[in-house]
């Protein structure tokens, strides 16, 4: 802690604080590795999910959230299936992410502008409209490159008329209320 | 038997293919589909990388208009990241104290109350269990005969609930393919992961699961899914796939209301294969090799 400037003690706090709920989850963990013999995605991650288990129960907030296990995780639900303790290890995985969305680590950006400019949509519309939130997420990303990468299947799904183009508009808010309340309750900072 | 219908937002765009060949196939069977006034996103799989509260609220509020009806009848889903999403509200209120009470102060914002009376149902399981591998039998004009197809399930309409089939090894599809006259490609992937959203933010990785899948599905002639993320991932990047791997992994990929409409006598352009990314002219010529039984 001592070579931690003043800014990143204060961060690391506010993650200890939410870990809490997520070491509940995982209290009686026993380290059998099931979760990651069974993950889909362990190939990719630079800590398995055994690990991360282990460094949620330490409290080691700064390993979980510079490493990029849980960001991993595609919600298969394959490791809550067949834990032997039944603990809700895709909920915890989640959980962490959620936290992940609040603190937005440089390489967990991506995806955080992804889930957010999907959630903009939906609260404008009610209900999704792709070419709408694909132009908020590559304005936001502010990278030329990465429209391009999607252009190719863009262009496919335009041509049978699966997508429209749209520009982004103020919608007709019916999730509005739903959206306000959540965060009242759910207080986000 | 009548359903409350709740369609989400793929089946309007990118899974057009899919909302239209279920209602046909629904109404061959004689079963009526009725859909939720108003009915908004589920969340998908966005909401619960952002906010807890949020990824139960959107759902809740599709529950509770389906209450409002007089008699509420059980709400047919074809996607299974939209049923996954309204399952979980349906479990989770019976076990987390609470929840139920904090999720109606969410709602009562819209005028709308969640008692927890509806049951939530996927279209694999009413057409597997409600209508029957028996009845679609008897409705069949077209054998498909010649064709395997590799049943391919997905996560999230058998796991982690355990509702209607195997959460690890699913055979729910096989007699309502068999019944189509064709045979069933035996593998194993029929329930491993394709990546679901990964392919927007790790495409690598996902990519990576899209092609062991594939690579299992040769020898088949189609692979068969019941969930709308899953149809894409396996049939929009097969070229990408095909070209870092240097092998030809191209196969089509259709909906399994689409098969069984085909096997009804629906013509392609009737379940609509010319939205699939996947079905190619040869396979659809195949098509017109299917037999009329007597």
């Amino acid at each position: 802690m001592d070579n931690l400037t003043h800014n990143e003690t204060m961060h690391d706090e506010r993650h200890s604080d939410s870990l809490v709920a997520v070491q509940k989850l995982v209290n009686s963990c026993l380290q059998c590795g099931t979760c990651t013999g069974s993950c889909p995605n362990a190939f990719a991650m630079d800590k398995t999910p055994r690990q991360l288990w282990h460094m949620v129960h330490l409290g080691y907030t700064d390993v979980i959230f510079s490493s990029r296990t849980f960001t991993l995780c595609s919600t298969c639900y394959t490791c809550t299936l067949r834990c032997p303790r039944g603990l809700p290890l895709t909920e915890a995985m989640s959980a962490l992410k959620q936290i992940a969305a609040r603190e937005n680590p440089k390489f967990y950006r991506r995806s955080v502008l992804f889930y957010k400019n999907f959630m903009e949509s939906v609260r404008r519309h009610g209900r999704v409209n792709e070419a709408e939130f694909m132009t908020l997420y590559f304005a936001e990303l502010k990278n030329p490159l990465v429209p391009f990468q999607f252009a190719p299947l863009g262009i496919k799904l335009m041509l049978k008329k699966k997508i429209s183009v749209r520009f982004p508009s103020r919608g007709n808010r019916l999730l509005e209320p739903v959206f306000r309340k959540v965060e009242e309750m759910e207080p986000t900072s | 038997m009548k359903y409350q219908y709740y369609p989400g937002c793929s089946l309007e765009g990118t899974a057009l293919e899919y909302q239209l060949s279920t209602r046909a196939v629904m109404e061959a069977a004689g079963h009526e589909l009725v859909e939720i006034e108003d009915w908004t996103c589920c969340g998908a799989s966005a909401a619960e990388s952002l906010s807890y509260l949020l990824s139960l609220a959107l759902p809740a509020r599709i529950l509770a208009l389906a209450e409002t009806t007089e008699k509420p009848a059980d709400i047919l889903v074809p996607c299974s990241a939209c049923y996954l999403n309204l399952k979980k509200v349906e479990e989770k209120i019976k076990k987390e104290p609470g929840l139920l009470e904090k999720l109606n102060e969410i709602l009562s914002e819209s005028g709308l109350t969640l008692k927890g009376k509806v049951r939530v149902r996927h279209l694999l399981d009413v057409m597997a269990n409600d209508v029957g591998a028996k009845t679609f039998k008897a409705l069949v004009k077209k054998r498909l005969e010649r064709f395997s197809f590799a049943p391919y399930y997905g996560c999230q309409c058998i796991r982690p609930y355990a509702v209607f089939d195997d959460p690890e090894s699913p055979r729910s599809m096989e007699p309502l393919i068999e019944a189509t006259g064709a045979r069933i490609h035996k593998w194993a992937m029929g329930s491993k992961c394709c990546g679901a959203s990964h392919i927007n933010t790790d495409p690598e990785v996902s990519m990576e699961l899209v092609r062991a899948i594939l690579m299992a599905a040769r020898g088949a002639d189609a692979i068969v899914t019941v969930c709308p993320m899953c149809q894409m991932n396996l049939e929009a990047y097969q070229g990408k796939i095909s070209k870092i791997g240097h092998e030809d992994l191209h196969i089509p990929v259709l909906y399994l209301s689409q098969v069984i409409g085909l096997s009804l006598g629906l013509q392609a352009r009737e379940v609509r294969l010319d939205l699939n990314l996947s079905v190619t002219d040869t396979f659809c010529k195949a098509l017109n090799t299917a037999v009329t039984p007597d």
